[in-house]
């Protein structure tokens, strides 16, 4: 039982920094995407002559680049997480993105919190924390 | 009927994908050694796994179904959609990945279901 316990001890220790991170990289490579497209501007028209110019000037964009390197660390994060982890244990943990959001556009950016929003949040964290508390790894390995 | 392809594409293949991306990492087994080169090799080994490359396919066909039900409907109908990825992915899971999900666990997934449902519906106010 003690073996059982420090087991699950050791993988939280992994696994928390880890959904942290991945709760960091993929909201910030959103909005550097979303910055990056908006700098480029949109098409004159739908014609694909048209949406050349704006592959050069993507290609050219760092915000875009930096937005692109941060989802593939966010995919190869998730990747590391999945290798140990339950997806039923990490999926959840991923819904923090919300929260981390709404604070920070709250504190960094002085928006408006809605109490509907700050009742979502606080529902996601006390789910997060419920299911936290479970191991983070049901099973031994699954079929090839 | 178009749109309830796109829906079934957002939430079947998106979550689908991500079940198989994580079987493809089950297979591969616990990461130790967290180094660049090690990193690296894990990528390369990952990618050579079948679950891998049916996982990232469906996911970008579950991400391209997105982007084109946004094209003609609202964003604000459509978002509150994928918190019902949460309950599916649970669904899948147990069934796909045979993990064995507890009380504790079932109800922290409906918490946290719940919980992203209120805050898309908050989105503006």
């Amino acid at each position: 039982m003690t073996d059982h316990h420090e087991h699950t001890r050791r993988l939280q220790l992994k696994t928390i920094p880890l959904i942290l991170l991945s709760i960091l990289l993929g909201p910030l490579g959103n909005v550097l995407l979303g910055k990056g497209m908006k700098d480029i501007g949109a098409p004159y028209s739908n014609r694909l002559v048209d949406f050349l110019p704006l592959l050069y000037h993507a290609f050219l964009s760092p915000a875009l680049w930096l937005g692109i390197a941060c989802l593939l660390c966010f995919f190869l994060v998730h990747m590391l997480l999945f290798t140990w982890a339950d997806y039923s244990y990490v999926q959840p943990a991923t819904a923090l993105a919300y929260a981390a959001v709404a604070v920070l556009s709250y504190l960094v950016l002085g928006e408006y919190v809605s109490p509907l929003r700050w009742s979502g949040i606080a529902l996601i964290c006390l789910g997060v924390y419920v299911v936290g508390r479970t191991h983070p790894n049901t099973t031994t390995g699954v079929a090839p | 009927m178009l749109e309830a392809l796109f829906f079934f594409f957002i939430i079947v293949a998106g979550t689908g994908g991500e079940l198989c991306v994580s079987r493809a990492m089950k297979n591969i087994g616990e990461v130790h050694d967290f180094r660049p080169r090690a990193l690296l090799r894990f990528v390369l080994q990952a990618l050579r796994l079948p679950w891998m490359w049916a996982g990232v396919t469906m996911m970008a066909l579950g991400f391209f179904s997105l982007l084109a039900i946004l094209s003609f409907r609202a964003v604000s109908f459509v978002v509150p959609f994928s918190a019902l990825s949460y309950a599916a992915g649970a669904f899948g899971a147990k069934l796909f990945l045979h993990e064995r999900i507890n009380g504790d666990r079932w109800l922290g997934i409906v918490i946290v279901t719940l919980g992203v449902t209120l805050v898309w519906l908050s989105r503006n106010q």
